[in-house]
């Protein structure tokens, strides 16, 4: 994180007249969308992308002998290519596309899971989206493994303490969040990667909400799988990454069984397709990923380390607003440098429901409730909370507009303006 | 599109927001467990975590009193507050009829108010002008219907993503 302070700041009017819908109005006012980790939206280009995908290419890939199918390959294939220079992978052989982090978790749980045994444990955070905790749930009950869980230490953060005291000789796999979408807290998944490597555990990292975000290279992190999401990175919704080391994707079995995953078919028994195309049954997702590489683009012409720090300053800002108003909680790490994007958060009495729909009233979208992470809620004793979340082409005068948003809110429910 | 259908009919917060709302929110009316519940049930949204827990006490087919628990928004909340209020006393047949009137008026922005009457249960009407919260409004009638619905060995018919569940005693 050290090296955010030193990118240029971004030039947020240039790059937010690259998305459309940053101009409309909601309710009679400038959109303010501070959704981001739920969806992003989209630049024109992505748009454009997968129109002109429709309009010159279309065709099924990997088998068509005509014109149509052979560029449609190579623009989906190029795509495979760019992910995999976008976070560091050794190559394009090692990144399948899935239609979401939760198909790519799934993939992962179904096939490893397999292998486990009674006894043998899978160690979580407890900061985690249901998506990496409920495909572990049903691992557990169909082996009779058992979840451990790594706890938020007092500043709500997972730290190499609370990992070691969840890991031990009996783990097998270890499967953790490296970006919290509640908390925007960032784990130290280098070092929880060693710890995993010393016990032989196979060490996974849900990376949803930092692959936008953070720059990613996955042989500094050091882990054996990794999968996010296009959608929430300027992509089109429908297209996830699974990332895996080569030798260990080659070794796993298939997930869906289909068409375009098989080598040889007999009535009887199959052999599979080269990776990746094994973890690829069926028809693709061809369209939306063709578009997700002018995503990656965008992402790539702006900088990830511009990002980043971009990111991080509005986040730094949003605290500090939000920590003048009386009566507001701010949920995560309180060392800015350990967080980032998003800004969890409760005002007054005011449930986060009622705060969500005045402020989407001044045209300012945020999210309420328990974010798909209900035991997360529960360690923090809170049932909801509101949610900021920032992307590259947020401003800090849209998180002035939130606080005075949650002053109208705090007007409308009996409190006294003035923060 | 939205934006179309809002300048025809535009909607305010001061619609969604009344007074006695925002009272009932901030001073809830028969909040607790009843002792002498002849039935309880309970309920929640899982798609935003608000919830409900119902006490009711019947004799004689007349509710003798109710006590709500739970936690969630104000619009959840304020609804399960001033139904304890208005059905006390009322006999189950009653109850039911009322309930039924909520829950259209809760979803039908065309809902004829001049046709019942509801109290300050109208204060809900403007819930249905928000598609979002509806859900919110109906919970604490959903978790009645099924509590009632028990009382009297009937099964309910319940096309809502609202899980409920009753306990006898």
């Amino acid at each position: 994180m050290t090296a955010m302070t030193q990118a240029t700041p971004l030039d947020t009017a240039a790059i937010r007249a690259q998305f459309p819908i940053l101009s409309r109005e909601v309710h009679g006012r400038p959109l303010v969308y501070l959704d981001n980790a739920a969806t992003t939206q989209k630049p024109q280009s992505v748009i454009d992308a997968l129109a002109n995908y429709y309009s010159t290419m279309n065709a099924n890939i990997h088998r068509g002998l005509h014109t149509l199918a052979e560029e449609a390959t190579a623009a989906y294939e190029d795509v495979r290519k760019q992910v995999a220079e976008f976070i560091g992978a050794s190559s394009h052989r090692e990144v399948v596309f899935t239609r979401n982090t939760t198909e790519s978790l799934n993939l992962l749980a179904y096939t490893l899971g397999a292998r486990l045994r009674p006894g043998d444990e899978i160690v979580l955070t407890t900061a985690e989206h249901h998506s990496n905790l409920v495909p572990w749930q049903l691992v557990a009950q169909r082996t009779g493994a058992e979840l451990r869980f790594i706890e938020l230490n007092d500043d709500q953060q997972v730290d190499a303490d609370t990992a070691r005291a969840a890991i031990n000789a009996n783990t097998r796999i270890v499967s953790i969040v490296h970006m919290s979408n509640v908390l925007g807290s960032i784990a130290p998944v280098a070092e929880i990667s060693e710890m995993a490597r010393s016990v032989e555990a196979t060490m996974i990292v849900d990376a949803a909400q930092s692959a936008p975000h953070l720059p990613i290279d996955v042989a500094q992190l050091g882990v054996d799988y990794l999968a996010f999401s296009a959608h929430k990175m300027l992509g089109p919704t429908g297209v996830g990454v699974l990332w895996g080391r080569q030798e260990l994707l080659a070794d796993l079995d298939p997930f869906l069984g289909g068409g375009e995953m098989i080598s040889v078919v007999t009535r009887e028994e199959s052999s599979w397709a080269a990776l990746p195309h094994k973890f690829e049954a069926g028809t693709p997702n061809i369209a939306d990923v063709v578009a997700f590489g002018a995503a990656i683009d965008f992402l790539n012409d702006v900088g990830m380390d511009a990002i980043a720090a971009h990111d991080a300053d509005l986040t730094h800002y949003a605290v500090e607003q939000l920590s003048r108003l009386e009566g507001l909680d701010i949920y995560g790490p309180s060392d800015p440098a350990e967080r980032s994007a998003v800004v969890a958060f409760n005002y007054r009495d005011i449930h986060s429901h009622d705060v969500a729909t005045i402020l989407d009233r001044s045209g300012i979208a945020v999210r309420a409730g328990h974010h798909c992470a209900q035991p997360l809620m529960g360690t923090l004793g809170v049932p909801a909370t509101a949610r900021a979340s920032f992307y590259l082409y947020n401003e800090r005068s849209e998180i002035d507009a939130l606080v005075d948003g949650l002053l109208d809110a705090g007007e409308r429910f009996g409190f006294e303006r003035g923060a | 599109m939205a934006s179309n259908r809002e300048a025809q009919n535009p909607v305010d917060l001061d619609d969604l927001y009344r007074d006695v709302i925002l009272d009932h929110y901030r001073s809830p009316r028969n909040r607790g467990v009843r002792e002498d519940a002849t039935i309880s049930a309970e309920g929640f949204n899982p798609s935003c975590g608000d919830e409900i827990q119902l006490s009711v006490a019947i004799v004689d087919s007349t509710l003798n009193g109710l006590g709500f628990g739970g936690s969630g928004c104000s619009i959840s909340q304020s609804s399960a507050s001033m139904m304890t209020e208005a059905l006390t006393g009322r006999s189950l047949d009653s109850a039911r009829e009322m309930s039924r009137h909520v829950q259209q008026m809760l979803t039908d922005d065309t809902f004829d108010l001049d046709a019942v009457d509801l109290g300050d249960l109208e204060a809900l009407s403007g819930v249905a002008k928000f598609p979002v919260r509806i859900k919110c409004g109906l919970l604490a009638w959903k978790v009645l219907d099924q509590a009632l619905a028990n009382a009297s060995g009937e099964a309910v018919n319940d096309d809502s993503d609202i899980p409920t569940r009753v306990t006898s005693g």
